[in-house]
């Protein structure tokens, strides 16, 4: 590689734009690869390996065009190094969607301020002529979903992290607000494309940051009124902004590159949306302005405290009930993420899988706050990606299983959602833990869950109830059934 | 003038095909991975914050500039980075730790 770079430096502009395009579509070859090798587990990190010397190879091309001042660039680079580095390296696990919530926020974040500084020099300031209306339009699109992206990440990972309350934030006339901000971004977004000459550039340009300042505010309402369960979708949805974002510097900039990381950044995010809020039974619509889980009035009826007929039960009886099961279904929800217990669960597993029983985990699409996030959390814990399963995979095996155990996972056990039709959740594919021989559910207190409903299930007569931390009980759940196999 | 918005138009339409195709194709296993993966590759904006910090466009411009490029710096750096040590646990068999 260097000494191409090296030739290039001494070679014509025409020979700088040439090395700058070749770096373009090899980085574009590897990131295409990339993601193909993204369909497979054995195949991946080589595929991300290989992504990632795409960017090197694109950052490479873009250093060798002609007058480019390389102490700023040096500068930023070396901050963000700073910064990116560790928290590739050290962030935990249990904490990646927050992690991917603000590497959203930084996405859109360079987004739109591209796209502010290619107006400014444009047309702006620098009065360097007319943007004409094609790019113009790539802009505005470029910064309004940009800084979207921005503060809208932002927020989601203030709910993630609980610098924000996790549940809908609503106020009145909150949806109409937002229609409004939005279709008026959008307006001003055509006034600028459609521009008459009569409108002067400053007109223009007060028009144009008016139109960030909205969107930076669009993001915060767009995100505020959704809770914390529904933010699966929202990550996927941010995600998407982001890509399309990007996906339209592209096009401002005549940039193939940034044009296809964009659409595939933007059509991932897109996928992933669309797989999330089927699997919870709900549209897009419903899940951004339906404020879900707000309202939990109804909700709390029947059993607020402890009622009566739950079954109670304690360490020692989910021990003998585990050392006996010769199948078990492991359900983890985002409780498992909260309380880590992801290792103590991989602990117990393999003791069981001593005893001879079958062991395996099912993972509910919208289980935790991202698609995935139990996949990565029990990976993490050493646990084999064979015995990980989709809904679809085992839904019909529970009716075979001995005990199943709820680690922390409640909507996406609840009956509710298959047998009454009055249920928020009515209608959303849910696991049949119901049917197996036993249920051990894992859970901190009797309170509702995210949605705030009543879960059947926790009050079922094969059901077993075990309160407290589950990373607590789970370690002496493992340390009872080692003292039993030692006898 | 149209030509480079006829042929950018075609990249995108290739592009979001291609990848609907293989991206409905990733399990549902490597969901996460694949949302670092696209971020990260996403961070190709870096090469246009590269461009706007490096030229003399005024000081507004290369102080924006910079901030991009540490942004994006930032998500190519980690996104990479925490894609493959997220891809690295993925295991069939365990203990081969």
């Amino acid at each position: 590689m260097t000494p191409v770079l090296l030739a290039a430096a001494s070679a014509s502009i025409e020979g700088r734009q040439l090395v700058t395009a070749a770096a373009y579509l090899a980085a574009s070859f590897l990131f295409i690869y990339g993601i193909v090798s993204l369909t497979h587990p054995d195949r991946a990190r080589r595929g991300n390996t290989m992504a990632a010397l795409g960017m090197l190879l694109a950052v490479a091309g873009t250093l060798v065009v002609q007058g480019l001042s390389y102490e700023w660039i040096a500068g930023g680079i070396l901050l963000g190094s700073i910064i990116g580095v560790p928290m590739g390296l050290k962030i935990p696990m249990t904490k990646m969607p927050e992690r991917i919530a603000l590497s959203h926020a930084f996405g859109g974040l360079a987004v739109a301020l591209v796209g502010v500084i290619y107006y400014i020099h444009e047309s702006g300031f620098a009065a360097h002529g007319e943007v004409d209306r094609f790019h113009m339009g790539a802009v505005g699109f470029e910064v309004l979903m940009g800084a979207i992206t921005f503060t809208g990440s932002l927020m989601a990972f203030g709910k993630l992290q609980g610098f924000l309350p996790g549940k809908p934030t609503v106020f009145p006339m909150q949806n109409a607000i937002t229609f409004v901000a939005l279709l008026s971004a959008a307006a001003m977004v055509v006034f600028l494309v459609a521009r008459p000459a009569s409108i002067s550039i400053g007109v223009a340009d007060t028009v144009f940051y008016i139109t960030l300042g909205v969107a930076f505010v669009l993001g915060v309402l767009l995100v505020l009124p959704i809770g914390g369960a529904d933010m699966p979708v929202v990550i996927c949805l941010l995600n998407s902004y982001a890509g399309l974002a990007a996906s339209a510097s592209g096009f401002a900039l005549d940039n193939k590159v940034l044009i296809i990381c964009g659409a595939l950044d933007g059509g991932s995010g897109f996928i992933l949306a669309m797989v999330m809020s089927k699997a919870m039974n709900r549209s897009f619509a419903n899940v951004l302005f339906g404020a879900f889980g707000s309202d939990a009035g109804p909700a709390k009826s029947a059993t607020g405290g402890k009622a009566a007929n739950v079954n109670e039960a304690s360490v020692e009886d989910a021990s003998e009930l585990l050392k006996n099961a010769g199948s078990l279904i492991v359900v983890p929800g985002y409780g498992m993420a909260v309380a880590q217990a992801q290792h103590a669960v991989r602990e117990i597993a393999s003791l069981l899988e001593k005893n001879g029983a079958r062991v395996r985990y099912a993972i509910h699409p919208v289980a935790g706050r991202m698609p995935g996030h139990m996949n990565v959390l029990l990976a993490e814990a050493n646990v084999p990606y064979d015995q990980l399963y989709d809904l679809d995979q085992i839904n019909d095996d529970f009716v075979n299983t001995d005990v199943v155990l709820v680690v922390g996972a409640n909507d996406v056990v609840n009956p509710a959602a298959k047998t009454s039709p009055g249920s928020p959740i009515f209608g959303m594919p849910v696991f049949n833990c119901e049917q197996s021989k036993a249920v051990i559910v894992l859970k901190r207190s009797m309170n509702p869950g995210f949605a705030g409903i009543e879960n059947e299930l926790f009050v079922h007569p094969r059901t077993m109830m075990v309160f407290g931390d589950a990373k607590q009980t789970l370690q002496k759940v493992a340390s009872e059934l080692k003292s039993a196999s030692g006898h | 003038m149209t030509e480079p918005i006829l042929s950018g138009l075609f990249v995108f339409m290739l592009a979001a095909f291609m990848g609907y195709a293989v991206i409905s194709k990733v399990p549902a296993l490597l969901h996460t991975p694949l949302m670092s993966f696209t971020n990260a590759i996403s961070g190709i904006s870096l090469v246009a914050s590269l461009v706007a910090a490096g030229s003399d466009w005024g000081l507004a411009a290369r102080i924006l500039g910079v901030v991009a490029v540490t942004a994006a710096t930032i998500n190519v750096v980690g996104g990479f980075l925490i894609t493959d040590r997220m891809l690295k646990m993925f295991r069939k068999k365990p203990g081969a730790k």
